[in-house]
């Protein structure tokens, strides 16, 4: 007993408990039909909300309104860079890659240049950023039609034993963000950053080279979500980051972060991944319109976001 | 000093620019042309204005703006009663957001973030396809031609007027602003806190609908994604209006003053520099960084 209690008590379990039960509904109204299938494609497409929720998830630790709102915009560019690097020949599938990784740490890294030259709020800066970097985007992906090259495509859809290879490799990232996060200077130092910056501070952390740091990684991990879902939807798109804007933030509150900062939760972000991607399978499988799935996916956050409630406040 | 005139500064700045580029824009004709849509603009800076003098951000504006407008050129032309009721129904759901963001100590980011869904759908549903009327006051309203004073610009005398007195002359209004500037001071000092958030979302809604109300009144008809661009462009006018996300520190004229600046300097003036509309969005981010750039260097000097 007490083991299931400690259990309950973990602030990702909830986000979990509700994938569950939005997969259990979904499956009692198609009779149990596609099951397997739903969790597989769950898996798919919840492996992109985890890459850029968990970068989300060390920049909001950081503190009251750090938040990196560039995502969507960054996302878009770097599956256009990729694509574009590329060429749809398989031999420059890593190079892409990297050059996609390299957009999105090279974005990030200018985020906190605007943060810190010009002391202003990370919302308002990395909301200039995503004007500039989106327009960039349509200019430079203007008509670009280049497919993935056949083997990247074919490496973000593989599945062993219908198992997303692609998820097994996020979860291993996870579960390294995790460690970082909870065993290593870097990590630690993120969470006494958030927790009070003035005394992270004193007590010696390099509380700038530590910012820097977390903006560089959520753009780099930003610029390899764009690059993987060019290549799982078989094509870069200006659009293609969109909804990874609302979705980043959320997988993270959802899964039981602190959004006053100061206190992370990397479990939590693969359940509430989880439980976004089941929740639209669910809607889309009771046949709803465009527009009450849009309502229903609204409420539903903020209902999960009151449920699990604010912190209260420390000081 | 200075620093509470650079929201003018960079409207002047902007005109200079468009004078310079193209004499004949500064003229009657012309201000009504460039600053067609600065009305509705100003107006969700506004409103945006209002949740950040209360330390809080609404995400959910521009599809808020969008869901109005689909309800104005729908309901309240064929079934005003229904119309009507339903916006002033839709300020009520902005102040209870108010209360349950307070209540449950929420971040107003994410609720509204996942108000910006339910907005965006039910506009959707309001109004499938693009399309719709405009009622025939709103569209006689919104095509007055003053003399002399261009309308966009009286209206956004008017509404920089009328709000200013109200949030900066008024003692509830410092009571507003000190929700943001210092709570647990006001908490002592006896203030319900509960009511402040309430009445601050309850005027961003309102002022929100009042925007949507002018775009349909403009532009005739609606589309469920009409206002989305607004969300950035209004926090970022409350910005370049020299306000700040914490502290209650809020201009209303400023706000005005940035809305406008951002309507000019978002096409007309690009277009006179020949800029290709690509680049449009990032004209605004790049006015953006410039003018709080130059923020800081006058703060700089002036510490």
């Amino acid at each position: 007993m007490t083991s299931v209690r400690t259990l309950l008590e973990k602030p990702w379990i909830w986000s979990f408990v509700g994938a569950l039960v939005v997969w259990l509904a979904t499956i009692a109204f198609t009779g149990g039909y596609g099951a397997g299938g739903m969790v597989t494609a769950a898996l798919s497409l919840a492996v992109f909300t985890v890459i850029v929720g968990v970068g989300q998830m060390f920049v909001i630790t950081l503190g009251p309104g750090n938040v990196d709102l560039s995502l969507p915009a960054n996302i878009g560019l770097a599956s256009a860079v990729a694509m574009k690097v590329m060429g749809g020949s398989d031999s420059m599938i890593v190079v892409g890659l990297l050059a996609a990784l390299a957009c999105g740490a090279a974005i990030g890294a200018i985020n906190y240049l605007l943060i810190w030259a010009l002391r202003i709020p990370p919302i308002i800066a990395t909301l200039s950023a995503s004007f500039i970097i989106q327009s960039v985007d349509i200019s430079y992906g203007r008509g670009l039609q280049i497919k993935p090259p056949p083997g990247f495509a074919d490496f973000t859809n593989w599945q062993v034993l219908g198992i997303p290879v692609l998820a097994m490799l996020t979860v291993v990232f996870t579960v390294g963000a995790a460690l970082a996060l909870q065993r290593m200077i870097y990590g630690r130092s993120v969470l006494a950053i958030g927790q009070n910056i003035r005394a992270a501070w004193l007590a010696g952390v390099h509380v700038g080279r530590i910012r820097f740091l977390t903006y560089t990684l959520c753009g780099a991990l930003g610029g390899i979500d764009g690059a993987l879902l060019a290549g799982y939807f078989r094509g870069a798109n200006v659009d293609i980051g969109n909804e990874y804007l609302l979705a980043s933030i959320a997988v993270v509150v959802i899964g039981g972060t602190s959004v006053a900062g100061g206190k992370a939760n990397v479990p939590g972000v693969w359940g509430a991944g989880l439980f976004l991607v089941l929740l639209l399978t669910m809607l889309n499988t009771f046949g709803v319109s465009a527009g009450v799935r849009l309502v229903l996916t609204g409420l539903i956050i903020v209902g999960v976001i009151t449920a699990a409630g604010g912190e209260k406040a420390v000081r | 000093m200075l620093r509470g005139l650079l929201p003018a500064l960079s409207l002047a700045l902007v005109l200079i620019a468009i004078a310079w580029l193209n004499p004949r824009a500064i003229s009657y004709f012309g201000f009504n042309l460039m600053l067609n849509l600065a009305i509705p603009i100003a107006l969700a800076t506004i409103a945006q204005m209002f949740v950040i003098a209360g330390n809080e951000l609404d995400l959910s504006i521009g599809t808020f703006v969008g869901f109005v407008g689909c309800v104005t050129a729908t309901w309240l032309r064929d079934a005003p009663l229904i119309g009507v009721l339903v916006l002033l129904g839709s300020i009520g759901v902005y102040a209870l957001l108010g209360a349950l963001i307070h209540l449950r100590n929420l971040p107003s980011i994410v609720v509204t973030l996942g108000m910006s869904f339910v907005w965006q759908g039910l506009a959707i549903l309001v109004l499938p396809k693009p399309g719709g009327k405009a009622p025939d006051w709103l569209l006689s309203i919104m095509s007055f031609k003053p003399p002399y004073i261009p309308f966009p610009i009286l209206a956004a005398l008017i509404i920089a007027a009328i709000v200013h007195f109200g949030l900066m002359r008024t003692s509830y209004g410092v009571i507003l602003r000190g929700s943001g500037g210092n709570a647990a001071a006001l908490r002592r000092a006896g203030w319900s806190l509960l009511r402040t958030k309430i009445v601050l979302f309850a005027l961003t809604g309102l002022f929100g609908v009042l925007s949507g109300m002018a775009l349909i009144g403009i532009t005739t008809s609606a589309d469920a994604n009409i206002g989305n661009g607004y969300t950035l462009l209004s926090i970022a006018g409350v910005i370049l209006g020299g306000g700040e996300f914490v502290g209650g520190r809020v201009s209303p004229i400023g706000a005005v003053l940035g809305a406008l600046t951002l309507a000019l300097a978002a096409s007309p003036l690009l277009t006179f520099m020949h800029i290709p509309p690509d680049w449009q969005v990032a004209a605004n981010g790049a006015i953006l960084i410039i003018v709080l750039a130059a923020r800081v260097l006058i703060s700089r000097r002036e510490r």
